[in-house]
């Protein structure tokens, strides 16, 4: 039998819900830890990240008036997509990062638990993070934790896919939309948990997943004015830079090198705003 | 310029006179037929030239300057209708090199709360009239319902075509009332709306848009907005492929309305293109071409001001009406 032709698969950016190349037209090359050849990915320009805005933040609306409980519902359904895949997304890990095969399999696990751990949270955060306050008067005040609203993600460079898991579901899980841009050098096992996320009954939009050059793409992300907060996880020492841009429309920033504790609730808390509600107190 | 888009003006001016309908039943039999698929792919075509940096400015200013800024809701009230006469004014209250729209269009009885806040504009005040969207009405009542806009102070008449009667080949009741309707205009410009959505076939938009010229309209219209298709690209190319003809045969000069529908900027860019490349140049000005719509407003001067600031921005900087 002759040898089989390999069939090498382009990876497309995840936009509100569908598989879209660039609108640039242009693809980059994404090699292997060890320099080979390993997947041509698109790569989205500023025009892609205006799409992925305007798709984010129709979908956020959508996205948080569903009930807490739905969205942990899908949280969860996505950790089912990824468990499904997980030899499929250990493979890729290993050669992105250089991992052995029982290493790679292990950061994968460790990291759809993430997911499942995030999708416990979404019916939970209201009571952890907000509270009934004792005020001086004959009222309720309530602090409820709502989303920022859009939230974009700068995503580590290194990890490529349990770093990915942490940036894009914290935001995810506290009711924000996420634009996320995957590890420039090792972008796929982040696009394939956005292929996962498009049958997993998350709303289209709601996680958008692009690959391309931190310098450009993140730069309309942090200067993009319908953008409410950003990660600059994995913008190594373009944090600065970007955190000017986004200062340009008071963003929220999570600045790089933020090392929190396993499961701590503070990455939940970084994209979110307390509203806080008075009611009088009736018979 | 395409050579082919320039039109050569007779004159003077001769409009053929329409005696009877047997004369304008022969008149638009003798009109060719649309290719449909050849305007279908000319529109695609014209749809993919790209326009950047200074024409990109100077086109979205241009399309500000064509807008007639449009509400037509069962909810409208006279509050509401002096906030977008505000908005028609001077659209963004920053920045005063950006251009007033060409017209304000509500319905005929909030005509007189816009003649009112325009007054000292350059805008104009367009009432829709004729039992809009339908058209359904006896003509005595169409006929009142412009009289009663053009005493309010209405500069412009958007009328509706009866499409019963002309898919049903009554064609010489839909001249009458088109020739009653611009009688009844007296100064006002009678824009004819021919709901292009519900006349089925290309050959139709073509023999409806001679019918409306050959009447007397100022104008010729796509659509109501009512109606599920509104205003398509290659309709656009149609009707400006009529007025183009018409302003050659007979040397006057027909305006384009494309209304319901166009919401971006890009798209009304490449209404701008397929106008340029079909009529010429001659159209590309608020007096021959219009575009009715009410959201696009404000998605052009989104892209104006990010061509300003160079950074993508909110929509909330911009009042929704």
């Amino acid at each position: 039998m002759s040898e089989r032709v390999g069939v090498a698969k382009t990876y497309k950016l995840v936009l509100n819900g569908a598989f879209v190349r660039s609108e640039s037209g242009r693809v980059y090359e994404v090699l292997d830890h060890a320099g080979r050849f390993w997947a041509n990915v698109a790569e989205a320009s500023r025009k892609d990240v205006r799409d992925a805005v305007v798709a984010a933040r129709a979908a956020q609306a959508r996205w948080w008036s569903l009930s807490a409980y739905n969205r942990a519902q899908v949280i969860f359904r996505l950790a089912e997509m990824a468990e499904a895949r997980r030899d499929e997304l250990a493979e890729h890990v290993q050669r992105a990062e250089g991992r052995d095969a029982p290493a790679a399999r292990e950061c994968v696990a460790r990291g759809i638990d993430r997911i499942v751990w995030y999708a416990g949270w979404a019916d939970k955060l209201a009571q952890v993070l907000g509270g009934a306050n004792a005020v001086a008067g004959p009222f309720f005040n309530f602090s409820l934790p709502t989303p920022s609203g859009v939230v974009a993600v700068i995503c580590a460079q290194d990890s490529s896919f349990e770093a990915f898991v942490d940036a894009a579901l914290a935001p995810l899980c506290a009711g924000n939309a996420v634009v996320a841009l995957a590890s420039e050098a090792r972008p796929t096992p982040g696009l394939l948990l956005g292929e996962m996320s498009v049958t997993s009954d998350l709303p289209g939009g709601v996680l958008n997943v692009l690959s391309g050059r931190v310098g450009s793409v993140g730069a309309s992300l942090a200067s993009h004015e319908d953008v409410d907060g950003i990660d600059l996880d994995g913008a190594g020492d373009r944090a600065g830079e970007l955190s000017v841009l986004a200062a340009g429309s008071i963003k929220r920033v999570r600045q790089p090198g933020t090392d929190f504790a396993a499961n701590s609730t503070a990455r939940l808390r970084s994209f979110v705003e307390t509203a806080t509600v008075w009611h009088t107190v009736g018979r | 310029m395409d050579a082919r888009a320039g039109v050569r003006l007779l004159d003077p001016p001769r409009a053929p006179v329409i005696a009877s309908e047997a004369q304008l039943r022969a008149l638009l039999a003798s009109l060719s037929g649309v290719d449909a698929a050849g305007a279908e792919a000319r529109a695609a075509k014209l749809a993919t030239r790209s326009i950047k940096t200074s024409s990109k400015r100077a086109a979205l200013d241009m399309i500000i300057s064509m807008i007639d800024l449009t509400t037509l809701e069962g909810a409208d009230t006279p509050e509401r209708v002096a906030s977008l006469c505000d908005k028609a004014r001077r659209p963004d209250a920053r920045d005063a090199s950006v251009p007033s729209v060409a017209a304000v269009c509500v319905y005929a009885d909030l005509v007189g709360t816009a003649r009112a806040r325009l007054a000292g504009s350059t805008v104009a005040v367009a009432a829709v009239a004729t039992a809009f969207p339908s058209g359904r009405a006896s003509r005595r009542v169409k006929l009142l319902d412009v009289e009663d806009a053009v005493a309010a102070g209405a500069d412009e008449i958007d009328m509706v075509i009866d499409r019963g009667a002309f898919l049903s080949g009554r064609l010489g009741e839909v001249f009458e009332e088109i020739v009653a309707v611009k009688e009844a205009c007296q100064h006002a410009h009678l824009k004819v709306i021919l709901e292009t959505g519900e006349l089925v076939t290309y050959d139709n938009v073509r023999r409806a848009s001679w019918l409306a010229m050959l009447a007397g309209a100022d104008f010729i219209k796509t659509s109501t907005g009512k109606v599920g298709v509104s205003a398509t690209l290659p309709v656009a190319l149609v009707l400006l492929e009529a007025v183009r003809d018409f302003a050659e045969s007979t040397g006057r000069l027909v305006g384009v309305k494309v209304a319901g529908g166009i919401r971006s900027a890009k798209d009304a860019m490449r209404y701008l293109v397929v106008v340029n490349e079909t009529a010429g140049s001659l159209w590309l000005s608020p007096t021959l071409f219009r575009f009715g719509a009410s959201s696009l407003l404000n998605d052009v001067l989104m892209q104006r001001l990010r061509q300003v600031r160079g950074a993508y921005v909110r929509p909330q900087e911009f009042s929704a009406d």
